[in-house]
């Protein structure tokens, strides 16, 4: 019994020890807190951030991390649940005590953590496309991709270029598509884009040759245009080569991956759209500022995974660099500091562009960072 | 103007045919358990899963169409075997509740065998459209339908012309009076889930050039085809095939001719009222209770 005792205390001694040398450690290391939807149905999107993350903070340690601090991960997946990223954002703030949160795969989950970090105080680079996470703009939220409103942009400003007004819409009535297809509403009518036939579909349905049929048979369609991702445009493709539809064909950012062009098959040919510069990295023009950066992360991030690079994990590359770059500019992880240095990024070079944040516009993205895309035997080309 | 109606109902044979094909799988373990199986859905997942990614790793599709149905069913069983048979004296909901247990689990293994991406498989009689009366068709909606023509022809012989197939009724009938005749009832629910596995595989390989395949595809599949199934009367063949069909122009209709925002409601408010009014579906056999 009194052996016990002292193996009691002793432990407890071993524990405290562990504790205070935990606690000295925290203290030198630079904490990023992470929550992503690694499973789930965005997974394929929370994945390669994931993978992203910790390739790139493993390589920042092994450089020597950030002015001789170690920069430590901490992860929770949300499973694509707002709720439960809600619960992990105050989690990360609470009991982990990060000093930034980059994170947030969807919109959902991005909007819902960000109702705990505002309160908080803790600076918040979002991976998410949705406009609402900064507009109206928030102290310390931020997002590194571009938005759904800015892919509608870009795509009606090419169909003004070539002098198509009339056109007809099909969108995933849900989540990605949906969001895309108001914000296309909200626009349209500043490039004088009249949206004379409007169609949805669910993310799931096996065939929508019955929306393409209608729109077929409208009247003065001069272009159509689909927003959604996952197998649902693939499955419009298809069925728009089906019916013999020839007008001229866009779709969203929510394609930009080969996996799309794989799905589809040769239905693909001649679809355009807006496209960050990392999936055409190599046929950017050789003075394009983005260059060096997209065929570097594009390389590496091949060469790690055997995989082809998404857009996505460009999102979360971006992020990272964006964080540690103004921890860096401030000297410390003050978090107030740190905010107004993200805030005060210009001229970052990233996956997804050229970043210049400003106290009005926290996401920094210009239309440039959206290349016009086409798909010709089986590849990208850039148009535009 | 009749060019468009057989355009919808092209596009509602195809989907149609697909959630027939769903809810068939359905009907037998139904038929021989009263249980309703919500792996199902993940038996088709699988078939179209695993036969993507041999088909991908450069095995022939016929090949590797065999063996994807081969894996299948061995997951049948052994869900059979380790999931539902130490629960065979609980209650039938329990038996359900293990059911919608194991689809997640087998979501969920199928995410860390093979991946989360889509996948694909080439169209068996290739990608040219058929053109009918102005309309368009995909040969690979005629092997689907196909496909469900000879399930339920092969399904009818083997349920009323074969003994085996007999026993399996029996025991649905009563599986008590079964055992006792000599039928060994153990033996009818594996057979069963093997069934209705190697139904769900060969369902996953036809749609999948049509709708594609991930980790998640059970589930639409699975809720469509039980709409289909229950509409049509649970336990019955014929009953999900004209099911799923009618979902599936339904479906199709409403989306041309009224609004595709509404097209999903409208499939389901006709599954309410048909159920209204026979709620044991279109062919369902009216239950008979003991006294």
């Amino acid at each position: 019994m009194r052996s016990l005792a002292k193996w009691g205390v002793a432990a407890c001694a071993v524990v405290a020890a562990g504790v205070f040398a935990g606690a000295a450690q925290a203290a030198d290391t630079i904490k990023i807190g992470t929550f992503l939807s690694v499973t789930g149905p965005a997974s394929f999107l929370g994945e390669p951030e994931k993978k992203t993350l910790e390739m790139y903070v493993e390589r920042l340690n092994k450089d020597g991390g950030v002015k001789g601090r170690k920069v430590e991960l901490v992860h929770y997946d949300d499973g694509g649940a707002p709720d439960k990223a809600a619960t992990f954002a105050k989690r990360l703030i609470q009991n982990d005590n990060v000093d930034i949160i980059i994170g947030g795969t969807t919109t959902g989950t991005s909007m819902a953590a960000i109702k705990v970090v505002e309160p908080a105080g803790v600076p918040f680079i979002s991976l998410a496309g949705g406009i609402d996470i900064v507009d109206p703009v928030k102290k310390w939220v931020f997002k590194t991709p571009h938005t759904d409103r800015m892919a509608a942009e870009k795509v009606f400003l090419d169909m003004k270029k070539r002098g198509l007004t009339k056109i007809a819409m099909i969108s995933e009535d849900a989540g990605f598509g949906k969001s895309g297809h108001d914000q296309s509403l909200k626009v349209a009518g500043i490039y004088g884009i009249q949206i004379v036939a409007d169609e949805v579909y669910s993310p799931k349905d096996p065939d929508v040759t019955a929306q393409l049929t209608k729109i077929k048979n409208a009247a003065g369609v001069q272009a159509v245009f689909n927003f959604g991702f996952g197998q649902g445009p693939a499955i419009v493709t298809k069925n728009y080569k089906q019916l013999g539809m020839s007008l001229p064909f866009y779709q969203s950012h929510g394609v930009a991956s080969k996996d799309f062009i794989k799905l589809a098959g040769e239905a693909s040919e001649g679809i355009r759209l807006p496209a960050a510069g990392l999936v055409v990295a190599d046929q950017l023009a050789a003075t394009d500022p983005q260059k060096p950066v997209v065929t570097a992360f594009k390389k590496e991030y091949e060469a790690a995974f055997k995989s082809d690079v998404s857009t996505f994990a460009g999102h979360a590359y971006d992020g990272l660099q964006i964080a540690l770059a103004a921890i860096l500019r401030a000297g410390s992880t003050d978090k107030e500091k740190v905010r107004s240095e993200i805030e005060k990024t210009s001229g970052y070079v990233g996956t997804g562009g050229l970043v210049s944040m400003s106290p009005e516009d926290h996401m920094g993205l210009s239309l440039s960072a959206f290349r016009m895309v086409e798909v010709r035997k089986g590849d990208w080309v850039l148009v535009d | 103007m009749f060019a468009e109606l057989l355009q919808y109902l092209f596009a509602g044979l195809t989907s149609g045919a697909i959630y027939a094909l769903a809810g068939l799988g359905f009907a037998i373990i139904y038929n021989s358990s009263h249980v309703i199986n919500f792996a199902q859905g993940e038996f088709i997942m699988i078939g179209g899963m695993s036969t993507a990614m041999m088909v991908a790793a450069g095995v022939p599709l016929p090949v590797a169409s065999l063996l994807a149905v081969l894996v299948t069913m061995l997951v049948g069983v052994a869900l059979e075997k380790f999931a539902i048979e130490p629960a065979r004296n609980a209650d039938v909901t329990t038996i359900i509740i293990i059911t919608i247990g194991a689809s997640i689990f087998l979501r969920g293994l199928a995410q860390i065998v093979w991946d989360k991406e889509f996948h694909s498989l080439p169209a068996f009689s290739g990608e040219t459209p058929l053109n009918v009366g102005g309309a368009t068709l995909m040969p690979q909606s005629i092997w689907v339908v196909g496909v469900a023509v000879v399930v339920i022809v092969a399904l009818w012989w083997f349920f009323n012309r074969t003994l085996f197939g007999k026993a399996m009724l029996a025991t649905s009938f009563n599986r008590l009076a079964a055992q006792l005749m000599g039928i060994g009832v153990k033996k009818v629910l594996m057979v069963s889930f093997a069934l209705s596995a190697l139904l769900g595989a060969v369902g996953g390989i036809v749609v999948t050039p049509i709708t594609f395949t991930n980790y998640e595809a059970g589930i639409m599949l699975g809720l469509k085809g039980f709409s289909a199934a229950v509409l049509g009367g649970l336990g019955n063949g014929m009953g999900a095939i004209v099911g799923g069909l009618a979902v599936g122009i339904a479906e199709a209709l409403a989306s041309g001719y009224l609004s595709s925002a509404y097209k999903d409601a409208v499939a389901f408010v006709i599954i309410l009222f048909v159920l209204f009014f026979l709620p044991n579906g279109l062919f369902g056999k009216k239950g008979t209770d003991r006294v």
